[in-house]
C-alpha cells in the first residue's frame, strides 16, 4: 500500500475551483515533485496531506490513515510522524534559532532536555548552521530562515514530509544546497516525501518522480528526465526551457 | 429571507460566531489551568510585559483621576460645609469603581491590544498553523500564558492605582480645599473599613476592587488572544484585529462592571 495516496480530490473555494479530480500516489521512500504556476493550488494539496484542509470530494490516505476523517487527537498523533516545510519559514520570533528548532521537541514528546540539545545541534549542522543558535529570526537572512524551518522539520525525524516550495527565496547555490540536502535525508532516512517547486533543477535533484500539474490535476507525470523532455505543449510552455 | 433579516444576518452572525469563539477560547484556559507550572517562564514574560511595562501609566492616569474626584466632590461638599468627607468620598469611588475600571480600560488599550496584534500577525504569517501542525497545543502554549500572566497583574495594578489615586486625591484636598492632610488620610482609611462578611480579614470595597480587577484581567486577555486568533487576509486583517479587540474589551468591561457592582452589593 502506498504511504501517501489521494484519489480523485475535488476543492472548491467559494467559486474557485483549486482541484478537479486530483489523483497520485507515493510509495513508502520513495519523494515525489510536483511543479505548477503559481497560485495553481500546490499548497492547497500540501494543506489536504497534512489535515488543514479538507477536500469537498475525494479520499486522501496517509501512511493508511484516512486524513479528513481522523479525530483531533488522532490527527495530532499522526502529524507527529509528519514534517512540513512552510513556504514562508513560519518561525517564531521572539524564540531564538535553538529554540525554534527544539519547540517540536519540547511540546508534547517526552524528551530529555540532553537529547534535545543533541538532535537540534545534528539538525542545525545538517543544514549547515552551526553557531547561529542564539539567534533571533530576524537576524539571519531569508535563506537561513528558510534552514531553520527545514532543521525544525527534521528535528522529529518524521516518516513523511512535506516540503512547500524548498528553494524560494534562496540564492542559486543554496537552492542547490538545499536540493541536495533534501536528496541525502531522502536516502539516509528513507523518508517518504512531497515536494512543490517552481525550480526545475530543484526537481531534478529531489524527485524519484515528477508530476506536471494545472488547473486542479495532473497533465503528466513520470520520472524526472523523462517529464522536463517531455514534447506536451503545456508542458514546454510552463516549463518555459527548451529541452536540454 | 427578507432585508431585516439579511441585514440581522450579516452583522450578527460574525458577532456570535467571534463571540462563541471567545468564550471557547476561555474555557480552553481554563481547562489547561494545570499547565500553569510548566509554563511559568512565558507566564513571568507575559506578567512583566502586561503588568510591569504598563504600571507608569496605570499609576499615572489614576493619579489623576483621584485629584479629578477630589475636585469635583470637594467643591460640592464644601457648599455644603463637608469638605472633612472628602476623603472618604475619593476613597470609595477610587477602589470601588474608578481603579478597576481605569486600569482595566488602559490594560484593554494597551495589552488587549498588543496581543491581537501579535498573534493576528503569527496567524496570518502561518506561525500559528505551523504550530498546529507539529502538534503544538497553542491554548496551552500562547493563551494560558497571556491571559493568566494579565489575570495576575490586573488587580495588583488596580490596588496600587487606588492607593496612588487617593494620594492624588489627598494633595487636591490640602491644596486646594483646605482639609488637613493627616485628617484626609484618616477619612480615607476609615471608608475602606466595611466588612464584607465577619471572617474575611480585608474590606468590603477592596474584595469589590480584586473581584472586578480579576475577571476584567481575565476577560480583556481572553478578548485580545481571541481576535489575534481569528485575524484573516493580511495585514488588514491584523488591523481590525486590535482594533476589535480594544472595542470588545472596553465595552466588556463596563458591562460586566455594572453586573459585579451590582453582584457584590446585594449580597
Ligand atoms: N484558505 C483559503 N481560502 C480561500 N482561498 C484559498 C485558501 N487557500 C488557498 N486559496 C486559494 O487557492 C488558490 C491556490 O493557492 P495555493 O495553493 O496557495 O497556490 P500555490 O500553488 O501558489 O501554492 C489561490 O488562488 C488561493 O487564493
Ligand atoms: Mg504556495
Amino acid at each position: 500500500m502506498a504511504t501517501i495516496e489521494l484519489r480523485d480530490v475535488h476543492k472548491s473555494f467559494g467559486a474557485q475551483k483549486v482541484l478537479e479530480g486530483l489523483s497520485f500516489s507515493v510509495e513508502q521512500g520513495q519523494s515525489l515533485v510536483l511543479m505548477g504556476p503559481s497560485g495553481s493550488g500546490k499548497s492547497v494539496i500540501l494543506k489536504h496531506l497534512i489535515g488543514l484542509l479538507k477536500p469537498d470530494h475525494g479520499e486522501v490516505e496517509v501512511m493508511g490513515k484516512s486524513v479528513p476523517e481522523l479525530s483531533g487527537h488522532e490527527l495530532s498523533l499522526l502529524r507527529k510522524d509528519m514534517g512540513y516545510l512552510f513556504q514562508h519559514s513560519a518561525l517564531l520570533n521572539w524564540m531564538s534559532v535553538f529554540d525554534n528548532v527544539a519547540l517540536p521537541l519540547r511540546e508534547g514528546r517526552d524528551c530529555a532536555e540532553s537529547e534535545i540539545r543533541e538532535r537540534v545541534q545534528k539538525v542545525l549542522a545538517l543544514v549547515m548552521l552551526e553557531g547561529a543558535e542564539l539567534k533571533l529570526p530576524e537576524q539571519l537572512s531569508g535563506g537561513m530562515q528558510k534552514r531553520v524551518g527545514l532543521a525544525r522539520a527534521l528535528v522529529t525525524e518524521p516518516k513523511v514530509i512535506l516540503y512547500d516550495e524548498p528553494e524560494a527565496g534562496l540564492d542559486p547555490e543554496m537552492s542547490a544546497s538545499i536540493s541536495a540536502t533534501i536528496r541525502r535525508l531522502q536516502e539516509e532516512l528513507g523518508t517518504t516525501s512531497v515536494t512543490v517547486t517552481h525550480s526545475t533543477s530543484c526537481a531534478k535533484t529531489v524527485g524519484d518522480l515528477l508530476a506536471v500539474f494545472e488547473k486542479g490535476r495532473i497533465i503528466v507525470s513520470g520520472p524526472p528526465a523523462e517529464v522536463l523532455a517531455s514534447e506536451l505543449p503545456r508542458v514546454r510552455e510552463f516549463l518555459g526551457t527548451p529541452i536540454d | 429571507m427578507n432585508i431585516v433579516e439579511r441585514a440581522g444576518a450579516r452583522l450578527l452572525a460574525p458577532m456570535l460566531s467571534s463571540a462563541g469563539y471567545a468564550v471557547s477560547i476561555g474555557l480552553a484556559a481554563v481547562a489547561r489551568i494545570p499547565h500553569l507550572l510548566r509554563r511559568r517562564r512565558s507566564l513571568f514574560d507575559q506578567m512583566h510585559l502586561s503588568g510591569v511595562k504598563t504600571l507608569h501609566v496605570v499609576l499615572f492616569v489614576n493619579f489623576f483621576i483621584g485629584m479629578i474626584l477630589a475636585l469635583q466632590l470637594g467643591y460640592e461638599l464644601q457648599r455644603f460645609g463637608q469638605q472633612q468627607a472628602i476623603g472618604f468620598a475619593v476613597s470609595v469611588a477610587m477602589v470601588r469603581e474608578m481603579a478597576p475600571v481605569m486600569t482595566a480600560v488602559l490594560l484593554a488599550a494597551a495589552v488587549s491590544s498588543a496581543m491581537a496584534a501579535e498573534l493576528g500577525t503569527m496567524k496570518v504569517q502561518e506561525e500559528i498553523t505551523a504550530l498546529e501542525v507539529m502538534s503544538v497545543d497553542v491554548a496551552s502554549f500562547l493563551v494560558v500564558p497571556r491571559v493568566f500572566g494579565l489575570m495576575f497583574m490586573a488587580p495588583l495594578l488596580t490596588v496600587l492605582g487606588s492607593i496612588i489615586g487617593i494620594l492624588g486625591g489627598g494633595i487636591i484636598a490640602t491644596t486646594q480645599l483646605g482639609v488637613d492632610f493627616h485628617g484626609y488620610l484618616l477619612n480615607a482609611t476609615e471608608a475602606l473599613e466595611d466588612r464584607w462578611v465577619w471572617w474575611l480579614p480585608v474590606p468590603k470595597s477592596l474584595y469589590a476592587a480584586l473581584i472586578k480587577s480579576t475577571v476584567f484581567g481575565f476577560t480583556i486577555a481572553v478578548v485580545g488572544c481571541a481576535s489575534g486568533l481569528q485575524a484573516r487576509h493580511g495585514a488588514r486583517g491584523v488591523g481590525d484585529a486590535t482594533r476589535s479587540a480594544v472595542r470588545n474589551s472596553i465595552i466588556l468591561i463596563i458591562v460586566l462592571n455594572f453586573f459585579l457592582g451590582k453582584l457584590i452589593y446585594t449580597t
